[in-house]
């Protein structure tokens, strides 16, 4: 019964894993007459000492240390908003959780028209009402200090509400009880935040850090659509760097290991979730 | 005095909904009201409030659309796509759930134990090998490429198995009782007591797909099975750049997604909740 579904992992997730890592020890390009050869470890001496492929390590660390706790603590007070006995709060989750269900690309087009440069981009416009015209417009896109942090804003936007809609669940999870006791003992609203929901949602909290970190590592479609990773090389990303080295230069063998460099980072990321979740059931 | 602050509070409330709302909502508000504007007055009165509320509407952007590219195909190819990825993905993903729950076979954990293990794996890592893989297979430019590798699925998987190891053993037992074998056990009695968990993975599998790009990026080359996220990147680049067209684009492409999301609402946040939850 588990045999197509088997078959399926094994062929088009474990097998090109492994290739991955044998792709990655070669010269191969795609369509290239040169027979393959086997290069050890210098495809990835080449990539960590290429200064692009480093400059998108940064971005992509750059981009998780901004966004990570932003967006967590942004789907936090949005879900603590929801999670109160007020009318119409259905309505508002609809629209948190809706740009999630806008396929990427589309919000990245859309976005490209919200950061027109000059005063009519809606951006620079809702900035300059913000600061009483003091805003002198960007062109985020096309400046180097803005155009990675124009894509973060972006990226916040489309998936904060899945974040929220996470948390929320654990918020609702939290029994009743633990708040009435905590009330009892005369915890106010700030102390019950902090010693009943906090720990409450620590496991919920790990996991949406964990994957907001995966996914700014994942980081490929708005770069692609909004800056093609400039200008320079100043939005360019880990994923980016790889595509265009194995899909525009062919070069299949340098981009495989550029990937095996981002999985290497997936993996410490997972592993210390697992490692953080264990501490917890341990110290229970 | 308590009443008062408690209305305050609420109020306080209130306004921060609102004002996070307003702030949601505001590009999607540009982006509808551009689409039924002529193409010379999106630009400049997309930051302006007025611009929401355009004077003249017109629908010949949506026509442009349909003249200037083959939307129809791309929608197509899009829906084919996807629906074969979601009703494939739940058969052979609720089997092999159902087969490591409950089922006694030999290699049983060393295959749970790979299940688990190639979840660590994001879809960006095997990417460009397994490009390699299909461009050696000469499977670019087929639909074939763009549904069967992601057809079986690790997390979905994983959710089947959790969800089965909830549900209580008596169901089956009664079942085998009367002679049924796992088939028949699987179709007749599981199936239709985990409806919620189909739901959930149909749900979740079609919220990551149906935005996929990087993939169709890679391995569709011309129209003919290009998917919407990819056409829509595709349209925006060529010229001559008519905002009031792209954003045309957009919104008949979010439609049909949109009021799927407002119809069963209730199931995308579950799912969502769910992957949070079993994570």
């Amino acid at each position: 019964m588990a045999a197509p579904a088997i078959t399926g992992l094994a062929l088009f997730v474990g097998l090109p894993f492994l290739v991955a890592f044998g792709l990655a020890f070669t010269s191969a390009r795609l369509g290239s007459p040169l027979p393959v050869e086997f290069l050890g470890w210098e495809q990835f001496r080449r990539v960590l000492a290429d200064p692009v492929f480093l400059r998108a390590l940064a971005n992509n660390g750059l981009f998780a240390v901004v966004v990570v706790p932003l967006q967590t603590v942004l789907a936090l007070g949005l879900a603590l908003l929801l999670n109160q006995p007020l009318r119409g709060l259905p309505l508002f989750r609809t629209l948190f959780f809706m740009p999630v269900v806008f396929p990427m690309s589309l919000v990245a087009v859309v976005w490209v028209l919200l950061y027109a440069p000059g005063e009519a981009g809606p951006v620079n416009a809702f900035l300059g009402w913000l600061s009483l015209g003091s805003w002198s417009p960007r062109d985020f896109l096309h400046e180097p200090a803005w155009a990675l942090p124009a894509i973060m804003l972006t990226s916040i936007w489309q998936g904060v509400g899945f974040q929220m809609v996470i948390l929320l669940a654990g918020l609702q999870a939290i029994p009743a009880e633990r708040y009435e006791s905590a009330a009892i003992d005369g915890a106010g609203g700030w102390g019950r935040f902090l010693h009943v929901t906090l720990p409450g949602l620590r496991n919920t909290l790990i996991f949406v850090v964990v994957i907001t970190s995966i996914l700014a590592f994942r980081l490929f479609d708005q770069v692609r659509i909004m800056t093609q990773g400039g200008p320079g090389e100043a939005s360019t990303t880990v994923i980016y760097a790889a595509v265009r080295a194995a899909f525009e230069r062919q070069q299949v063998a340098r981009g495989a290991a550029m990937t095996v460099v981002f999985f290497l980072i997936v993996l410490a990321v997972t592993l210390l979730q697992r490692r953080l979740l264990r501490q917890e059931r341990e110290g229970r | 005095m308590r009443g008062a602050a408690r209305s305050l509070r609420i109020a306080v409330r209130y306004t921060l909904l609102l004002a996070a709302a307003a702030l949601m909502l505001a590009p999607v508000a540009i982006m509808v009201a551009g689409a039924f504007k002529p193409d010379a007055l999106v630009l400049p009165e997309a930051g302006t409030l007025r611009g929401l509320f355009p004077e003249r509407v017109t629908a010949s952007n949506f026509a442009d659309v349909l003249a200037r590219t083959r939307f129809g195909l791309f929608l197509s190819n899009s829906l084919l796509v996807n629906t074969a990825i979601v009703a494939l993905g739940l058969v052979v993903n609720s089997l092999a759930g159902y087969a490591l729950a409950r089922l006694r076979w030999r290699g049983r954990g060393v295959i749970l134990a790979g299940v688990l293990a190639l979840l660590v794996i994001p879809f960006e890592a095997i990417a460009v090998p397994l490009f390699w893989q299909v461009t050696l297979l000469g499977w670019r430019d087929t639909y074939l490429v763009q549904i069967l590798p992601f057809t079986a699925n690790a997390f979905a998987i994983y959710l089947f198995y959790t969800f089965f190891l909830e549900l209580p053993r008596e169901l089956e037992e009664a079942a085998r009782v009367d002679g049924a074998g796992p088939w028949r056990t699987y179709l007749a009695v599981v199936v239709p007591n985990v409806r919620p968990a189909f739901a959930s993975v149909a749900v979740l599998t079609f919220l990551t797909q149906w935005g996929a790009f990087l993939w169709p990026l890679m391995v569709t080359s011309g129209p003919a099975v290009r998917p919407l996220p990819v056409a829509i990147a595709t349209f925006f680049t060529q010229p001559p750049l008519q905002w009031g067209d792209i954003l045309a684009f957009g919104v008949m492409m979010v439609a049909p997604i949109l009021v799927l999301f407002l119809l069963f609402q209730g199931w995308f946040v579950r799912g969502v909740a769910a992957s949070g939850i079993k994570g």
